[in-house]
């Protein structure tokens, strides 16, 4: 890494949103910062669903949001049950998110984290493209820099900003071992289509965005769901199953053969019509939420975004990209505070966690702290998507003979099918949320 | 082309920086003795884990990587050791 051999303030581990975050605010105070990225550029390790919300975060960079190169604005929300042969949606269209600023944006993170580097150099943050941070260095016990391609580079704080699997918080012992049950697989597909196909496709005028999340039988009975996001002039097609949930199947499938079995559905299908798929890939996501997280802070050292164990299922919504953001420009206000202390040690950083905890970010995560044991219940997945199908079906069916009465079918559903404890319980536990 | 596609030819449409050496390297002995299951088999989204037919090993075709970590998480007997690629090798993502 050549002449970058002096030592600097700050480290930040991957350019991704967090890291990049951090950056961008420490420059902006005038620190020596270095992010060093592993990837080409920026982005390029990047995967998200996904789709950014940006209320929590318009605030924090007011000049950034004008120029950004987002995808479409939802103004349509959709939620799908899946059954075996059906499949009933609840759609939300919203004037409400189509007014300005708007609400929420589809996003592809290998064009918005190149274009958002760019905006951190310009504050005069060093970015090293290409290097990937192999270990910590250690003085005395206090996480002192780090080692690059054989290289010592010494810092006053090191940031954690390395995403989900973060090698750097277990190597700084700030986390155990990843358990499955507290993770996801994602599989996605971006799909190219003519922009004026995805417009027709889905109803939607000019840069107006359609977000879907499904559940129900793509996942066979196990933990996890399908979103599909309308980008500019692609789809993100996906599906996230449990890691424990297909470490339980019995007997032990391959995960990849879901994705296909979901586009092969009719529902999917004709979505996707005519349509190129372009690149596929994979990321861990985190299920676990407050549960999962590692410890932030160390003697010389912070934990963002991803890396923090930051996202959340909250089941309407999927939550993490606005948390890396808002994680970043938070450990940048605790690291300056320690700057101006001369103290960069566990007692100061702690500030971090504090900062994080009278934020929406800690208040989500403990908010939605009972979302791990909801979304552990098969019959989420199983049993209701399949009651609401089945019933949905009967309403709407005309046989050869006379109707049954409307309350008569409702009533007969479910005293077949939900009256049970287990369905009582499962009542009692979706109160939680 | 078809939007029904194999998940070889998936592979087939990302960009990748071969590095020569594995980013993955796999501990044969806690397989065979430890691992019944062999779990990496079915958690791996990009389909690289294999069983040799004749020496019993379990083969990581690592130059397909999407470098999601799955397998790392999954793997319950710590038979993977599992870096990231090389600064600047392994999948090169163009959408993300």
């Amino acid at each position: 890494m050549g002449d970058c051999t002096d030592k600097m303030d700050v480290i930040v581990v991957g350019a991704g949103l967090a890291g990049l975050s951090t950056a961008y605010f420490l420059a902006d105070a005038g620190l020596d910062v270095l992010v060093v990225e592993r990837g080409d550029f920026p982005g390029s390790k990047n995967v998200t669903g996904g789709r950014i919300y940006l209320n929590p975060v318009r605030d924090l960079f007011p000049d950034l949001w004008e120029q950004a190169p987002l995808e479409r604005h939802v103004t349509r929300e959709r939620l799908t049950m899946m059954a075996r042969e059906s499949a009933t949606t609840v759609e939300l269209q919203s004037e409400r998110f189509n007014r300005q600023p708007y609400h929420s944006y589809t996003i592809l993170r290998a064009k918005f984290d190149r274009w958002f580097a760019d905006r951190v150099a310009e504050k005069g943050a060093f970015l090293i493209p290409k290097n990937k941070v192999d270990d910590l260095v250690f003085e005395g016990g206090r996480v002192a820099g780090i080692v690059a391609d054989g290289d010592e580079i010494h810092a006053d704080v090191v940031v954690a900003a390395d995403g989900i699997l973060s090698l750097m918080a277990e190597k700084a012992g700030l986390r155990e071992k990843q358990q499955p049950r507290h993770f996801a697989v994602s599989m996605k597909e971006v799909i190219e289509l003519p922009r004026q196909t995805i417009e027709d496709r889905f109803n939607l005028e000019g840069d107006q965005g359609l977000a879907q999340l499904f559940f129900g039988e793509l996942t066979q009975g196990m933990m996890g769901g399908g979103f599909l996001y309308t980008n500019l002039e692609s789809i993100s097609l996906g599906l996230v199953v449990g890691v424990e949930s297909l470490m339980e199947r019995d007997p032990l499938q391959e995960v990849h053969p879901l994705m296909e079995a979901f586009k092969e559905r009719p529902e999917i299908r004709v979505l996707l019509e005519g349509g190129e798929v372009v690149e596929y890939s994979a990321h861990v996501i985190t299920e676990g939420g407050i549960h999962a997280m590692p410890k932030l802070f160390s003697d010389g050292m912070l934990v963002v975004g991803d890396a923090a164990g930051l996202g959340l299922n909250m089941l309407m919504t999927i939550r993490g990209m606005e948390y890396a953001l808002a994680s970043g420009a938070m450990a940048a206000q605790a690291i300056q505070r320690a700057k101006e202390k001369g103290d960069f040690s566990a007692s100061t950083l702690a500030y971090y966690e504090e900062l994080l905890k009278d934020s929406f970010v800690l208040k989500d995560m403990h908010t939605f702290r009972h979302a791990l044991n909801i979304l552990e219940n098969p019959r989420l997945f199983n049993l209701y998507p399949q009651v609401v199908c089945d019933l949905f079906e009967k309403l709407m069916w005309i046989d050869s003979g006379p109707k049954e009465g409307l309350f008569s079918i409702v009533f007969g559903e479910v005293r077949s099918k939900l009256l049970s404890f287990s369905v009582l319980r499962d009542v009692l536990s979706f109160c939680k949320m | 082309m078809a939007i029904a596609m194999n998940v070889e030819s998936k592979l087939g449409l990302d960009a990748f920086k071969l590095d020569e050496e594995s980013h993955i390297h796999i501990k044969q002995g806690i397989c065979k003795r430890d691992c019944k299951e062999k779990y990496c088999l079915f958690v791996c989204p990009a389909h690289l884990y294999s069983v040799n037919k004749e020496s019993g090993d379990i083969c990581v075709e690592f130059e397909g990587c999407l470098e999601c970590g799955t397998c790392r998480i999954a793997c319950r007997y710590g038979a993977l050791e599992w870096e990231y690629p090389r600064g600047g090798f392994g999948v090169q993502f163009r959408f993300g």
